[in-house]
């Protein structure tokens, strides 16, 4: 049907881009939707990988190890914003900190700067002795797709709730929502909490998927995350809540099908970054000129 | 006038955008008999001293870039994602082989190419068992890997670095506590200081290359020298903890000859000329139809470690290195 170096870019693009769309789904939730710009990603993203990483390492059922290091994902974003609401620290720099001072962390909870998964029962590998076949790119995406499905619903629910509601209000306008008598410290813990929790979800399957945790795998994972957001909200501008995370889960694929196409394009090695960068200001200048070709083109509510 | 302009401007994006994946295929010339896929995780000289070592005995066994191998060669640039993505690639073109350099992009290689019956051939990987790349250095063994660690004698380094600096009692360490090869290497020094007779050892860590000026300077005025192991971070680095070294007046050990070039005292290291040969015949081997898991993995043999000296470094950092021993240098280094 379509030539094996196309199918190959699909598949791959398809793959890392649902894996890596909750980490874009808790950038969206914390820089969007609470108007919270939390950096604590890079670390909370090992923390999720080195949590279930050492479960795993040590026998423990995989599916308790991805469960435990969600668990760990919502206690780091706890920790942030606590660092915010009660210390009164900026959402910048509560980030900032617990991204450096994380790295540490990862190290105590691994031991070791790389844990390697091979020889390990990972989800994957559970799953696929469920269906009795064996471990496959197509059962990875089919497990990240159903994976995303899940969480996808989940938060959609949520965010309709009156919870949700008031999460999504708190970021719209705090001092309104304060007025009304609403703890919205609580809704930034609570906020902060879920996005890195699924972060870490998204670092413990990363690590799994790639068969080794490593403490360095974090970095650039913020950068990543506020990629695919701007990107996809360029591409389809967010209107509803399910509107919201079919923009991150875009703008993931989006980022990744140019790094992979830049990967095969077969120049320089070094070029590789620069290449990455002009494909995504070339897909993001065509709609933007298309606007204004139609004189439709609006400024957005915010320059970032 | 201005609309056309857009128009114009819209349409050779879009063209270049559709356009760009194809072209690649077109531009790829004929057809190569043999397709090797080479990756590693960040660019520094040791690194493209294996390279050029793996294509050389590559050659010498019949199998000329060129001629009948193209070699892929990606470089993830420090992002362990990209690693993955490389890895991927190579599975999803189906190479013929492997070679991966450094542990990070080994790890994703070896994971990648599982099942698929690819054969990875790895090198500069120092701790391949701990790593997981193999389930142990001897063969047979059911992997469909081989390679050659870098992994240097620590003892045999501490000797040369007691015989040029016999009043050495504390030595700094600089390295990335990230790098599961450096962490192994420290654990090596610790067991063996006793036994070479140094009594301290003070430890800095960089995690980014940016940090590395941070860790040399941490170490003024708290030890006699300062040793950095096979770190890829503080490799990159190196220049800013020799500046830390000269201007302090501290003496500064490398673990390899390139190090020593670019201005550290002594190193007796690993050949990494040697250990991409080693692999380079290894990979021959394999293509020509022997299993990897046939072939042992091996270090640096110690016929093949160099002891490299630099006295003009030396000089630099306020210290001569006594005669003894540069008369039994393999290379002097300028």
């Amino acid at each position: 049907m379509l030539s094996p170096m196309i199918q190959g870019i699909l598949t791959t693009s398809i793959s890392e881009g649902l894996v890596y769309a909750f980490v874009a789904i808790g950038v969206f939730l914390t820089l969007r939707v609470l108007a919270f710009p939390d950096l604590t990603v890079d670390g909370s993203f090992v923390v999720g990988g080195s949590l279930a990483a050492v479960m795993i390492a040590g026998g423990y059922n995989p599916f308790l190890a991805t469960i435990a290091a969600f668990l760990g994902g919502l206690a780091t974003g706890s920790i942030t914003g606590l660092l915010n609401t009660k210390l009164r620290l900026p959402a910048l720099l509560a980030g900032i900190l617990m991204m450096v001072g994380l790295y540490s962390v990862n190290l105590l909870i691994m031991g070791r700067p790389n844990i390697p998964l091979l020889r390990d029962i990972t989800i994957f590998d559970s799953i696929a002795s469920w269906f009795g076949t064996e471990r496959s790119t197509i059962l990875v995406i089919i497990v990240f797709a159903v994976t995303a499905f899940i969480t996808f619903m989940i938060l959609n629910w949520f965010l309709r709730t009156e919870i949700g509601l008031a999460l999504r209000a708190t970021g719209d306008n705090e001092q309104m929502v304060r007025s009304l008598g609403v703890d919205t410290d609580k809704n930034i813990l609570m906020g902060c909490a879920i996005s890195n929790g699924l972060v870490a979800l998204s670092g413990a399957l990363v690590a799994q998927n790639q068969q080794f945790c490593d403490v360095n795998m974090g970095i650039g994972m913020i950068v990543m995350g506020l990629a695919a957001v701007i990107i996809g909200e360029a591409l389809i501008h967010p209107r509803g809540v399910a509107s919201m995370l079919l923009t991150a889960l875009t703008g993931t694929f989006l980022y990744r099908l140019f790094i992979t196409i830049a990967l095969r394009l077969g120049l320089a090695p070094g070029n590789l970054k620069l290449i990455t960068a002009l494909l995504v200001i070339t897909a993001l200048a065509i709609p933007f000129i298309r606007k204004k070709i139609r004189h439709e083109w609006m400024p957005p509510a915010t320059r970032w | 006038m201005k609309k056309k302009g857009l128009l114009v401007l819209l349409g050779g994006l879009c063209l270049a955008l559709v356009a760009l994946p194809f072209m690649t295929g077109c531009a790829a010339g004929e057809k190569m008999e043999y397709r090797i896929g080479e990756s590693v995780i960040i660019e520094h000289p040791d690194l493209f001293s294996d390279q050029y070592g793996f294509r050389l005995a590559m050659a010498e066994a019949g199998f000329v870039e060129g001629v009948n191998v193209e070699y892929i060669f990606l470089c993830a640039e420090g992002d362990m994602s990209l690693a993955k993505s490389i890895a991927d690639r190579f599975v999803s073109e189906k190479v013929d082989l492997i070679h991966a350099i450094t542990t990070p992009n080994s790890q994703a290689c070896v994971a990648a190419a599982e099942g698929t019956g690819i054969p990875v051939v790895f090198s500069t990987c120092t701790a391949p068992a701990e790593a997981g790349i193999v389930s142990t250095w001897d063969a047979p063994r059911p992997d469909n890997v081989t390679g050659v660690s870098d992994m240097a004698d620590m003892k045999a380094q501490m000797e040369m670095i007691k015989e040029i600096m016999p009043e050495l009692r504390v030595l700094g360490v600089i390295y990335n506590a990230g790098e599961v090869n450096s962490v192994v290497q420290t654990g090596q020094l610790k067991d063996i200081m006793a036994d070479v007779g140094i009594e301290e050892l003070v430890e800095a860590t960089c995690s980014t290359t940016a940090e590395v000026a941070t860790a040399a300077a941490s170490l003024i005025g708290r030890c006699d020298a300062i040793y950095i192991p096979t770190d890829n971070t503080a490799v990159s680095g190196l220049e800013a903890i020799i500046a830390v070294a000269e201007e302090n007046k501290i003496p500064f050990f490398g673990s390899t000859g390139d190090m020593v070039d670019r201005g550290c005292i002594a190193a007796k290291g690993a050949n990494y000329t040697w250990i991409g040969k080693e692999a380079g015949r290894y990979a021959a081997r394999v293509l020509k139809g022997e299993s990897p898991g046939d072939i042992p993995v091996v270090m640096c043999a110690p016929e093949a470690c160099l002891l490299v000296v630099n006295p003009g470094a030396a000089k630099r950092m306020g210290f001569t290195i006594p005669q003894s021993v540069i008369a039994k240098a393999d290379r002097v280094a300028e």
